[in-house]
Parts: structure tokens; C-alpha cells; sequence
């Protein structure tokens, strides 16, 4: 019963994909035939939205790198809600592990001197490479969310050297909840400077250079701080051992 | 077959191979790693395919973070399959 039960729900859901993707056009179409949609002049025009976004992003935003045009200054509240999923994620996590964390107490055996002494020289260069990355986020390939793992994966080589190691607690709160404040912030700015959130209202400068783009840099390095501390968070909460 | 066809082709079979490798084994430790390994070389080809963003994200998440916590929780539960 369950069976059949499960196969036609399969083949419903199947008939249901198929119907959507009926719609969605493959492949090389003729531009000059095909006319796309726009809601909000309530007009059939010929530029997609994909299109514009290449053709005007480097205008519109001041950033090179098409992907954090989007990302941040087009699709700026999707960015921040999942910011607020990962937090959502991370206090999960830090509250799960914390009631094991009473029953039981980690063995402790201490890691070789060759990953003791590695990862004390590549630490501070990995940290380097995550901030690299979310602060030229805007000209390179990179952002906010690969800066941030980046950092995290850091402090965990860190947790796997030194069992005793912990990160303070203290001040992996107080990195994220500022951070957490910058974005709002800088979206709160621009409603009241220029009529709508996440707004940006700083000057774009010369494309390429690092002060470019207005208030996307100063967004991507928020979220950088924030992921990475909340993804070590996340990580002190799986490995820390707590005295 | 030029050389990227041929290096695309090595790579997607060494992934499918670690897929089933990871699926199959009854060591769960050596399972975890078997997904370590498709993460990585799913971010070499994240690379290949021009999207480096997605590649740096992809192997510090699932070949970094990710296989760390799967090893955390292996070592606190059983590392064979019954």
C-alpha cells in the first residue's frame, strides 16, 4: 500500500515538473522572435533580465564581478535572509551540542609536531587569504559566504591541532552580532537616504579599484565576518572542549 | 577528444567511483572520506567549468567543514556498519 502510495505520488510530481519545464525555453531561440515579459512596464520587451544584468550591471552597480552585483546589490535581501538562516543554523547547533556537552567529557590526546607546527605557520596565511577573498569581493571571483568558510576552515585546523584550543566565546558573539548590524545598518541608510532598502548611496569610484562600488564592499566584508564567525561557532560547538 | 573533454571524463568517472565507493563501504570513516574526495574533485570541476566562487566555497565546505563534522560524529557513534 505504502508502495503504490509512494509511486503515484512520484508520477504526480513528475507530471507536475514536466508541466513547468513545458514552459521554460532550451537552447538557441531566435531573440528577434521571441519577446520576454516585463511586469513592470506591462510590455513584451527583448532584453531578459539575465541580459540586462550583464550589459548594465557594471553601470548600474559599480562592480566587476557580475555574481556580486547580483548577489548584493540586486538581490540584497535574499543575501540577507540567508544570513539569518546560517545564524538560525548556528544556534541550533551551539544549543544541541551544549546539552551533550554536560553528560559526557572528551578524551583529549595531543595531535603530532608536524600538524602542531604547520598549522601554527599557515594559519594567520589562511585568515589572510578568507579576508582576501571577501574584500575583493566585488573586482575577483569570491565573496562574503567562500571568505567566510575560508576563515572557518582555518580556526577548525587550529581545533584539530591543539585538542585544548578554544575560541572565545565573547568575542565570536560580538564579531557577529556587529557584523549582523553593519548590514542592517547600511540597508536602514539608504531607506531613509535614498527611499529604498539596501540602497547604494555611496559614490561608485573607478571601476577595478578596491574602493569601488559604493556600499558593496562594506556589505560583502559584514558578511564575511558573519559567516565565518558563525560558522566557527559551529565548529567550536562540535569540537571545543569546554573546562 | 581534446585535452578537455579527456581530463573532464578522468575526473567525472574518479567522482563516480568515490560515490559508490562512499555508498557501499561498511567503514563509515572511509565512506566519509570517499565524500571528502567527490567534493574535491566536484570543486575541480566547478573550476574547469569557469566558476571559481563556487569551487573555493565548495571545497573549503564539503571537503573542509563538512567531512570534519562527519568524522566528529563518527568518532562518537560506530565507525563499522551493521
Amino acid at each position: 500500500m505504502k508502495r503504490i502510495l509512494g509511486g503515484v505520488i512520484a508520477v504526480l510530481i513528475f507530471i507536475v515538473l514536466a508541466l513547468a519545464f513545458v514552459h521554460i525555453p532550451f537552447g538557441n531561440i531566435d531573440l528577434a522572435e521571441y519577446h520576454y515579459y516585463n511586469p513592470v512596464d506591462n510590455e513584451h520587451t527583448q532584453d531578459s533580465v539575465p541580459q540586462h544584468y550583464l550589459d548594465e550591471g557594471k553601470k548600474e552597480t559599480g562592480s566587476t564581478n557580475i555574481v556580486t552585483a547580483v548577489v548584493v546589490d540586486y538581490r540584497g535581501f535574499d543575501t540577507l535572509g540567508e544570513v539569518t538562516v546560517l545564524f538560525l543554523a548556528s544556534t541550533g547547533v551551539g544549543s544541541i551540542m551544549y546539552i551533550f556537552e554536560k553528560e559526557k567529557r572528551r578524551k583529549v590526546r595531543r595531535a603530532n609536531a608536524v600538524v602542531e607546527t604547520a598549522s601554527k605557520l599557515l594559519f594567520g596565511f589562511i585568515i589572510l587569504f578568507g579576508a582576501y577573498i571577501f574584500v575583493h569581493g566585488h573586482l575577483t571571483p569570491g565573496g562574503g559566504f567562500p571568505g567566510g568558510a575560508v576563515i572557518a576552515s582555518s580556526f577548525l585546523l587550529l581545533y584539530l591541532a591543539y585538542p585544548r584550543f578554544h575560541a572565545e566565546h565573547k568575542n565570536l558573539n560580538i564579531a557577529e552580532s556587529l557584523a549582523g548590524l553593519t548590514f542592517v545598518g547600511v540597508g536602514i541608510l539608504g531607506l531613509f537616504l535614498a527611499g529604498y532598502f539596501l540602497y547604494n548611496f555611496l559614490p561608485f569610484g573607478l571601476p577595478t579599484y578596491l574602493f569601488s562600488a559604493g556600499v558593496i564592499p562594506v556589505i560583502y566584508v559584514a558578511v564575511g565576518v558573519k559567516v565565518g564567525s558563525e560558522l566557527t561557532g559551529i565548529v567550536d560547538a562540535m569540537m571545543g572542549v569546554r573546562e | 577528444m581534446d585535452l578537455f573533454t579527456l581530463v573532464s571524463l578522468i575526473l567525472i568517472i574518479a567522482m563516480l567511483i568515490a560515490a559508490v565507493v562512499a555508498a557501499e563501504i561498511k567503514d563509515l570513516l572511509s565512506a566519509a572520506i570517499a565524500m571528502g574526495i567527490v567534493s574535491l574533485i566536484v570543486s575541480i570541476l566547478f573550476y574547469i567549468l569557469q566558476a571559481p566562487d563556487v569551487a573555493i566555497t565548495e571545497a573549503s565546505i564539503g571537503a573542509g567543514l563538512s567531512l570534519a563534522i562527519m568524522i566528529f560524529a563518527i568518532k562518537h557513534t560506530e565507525r563499522w556498519e551493521k
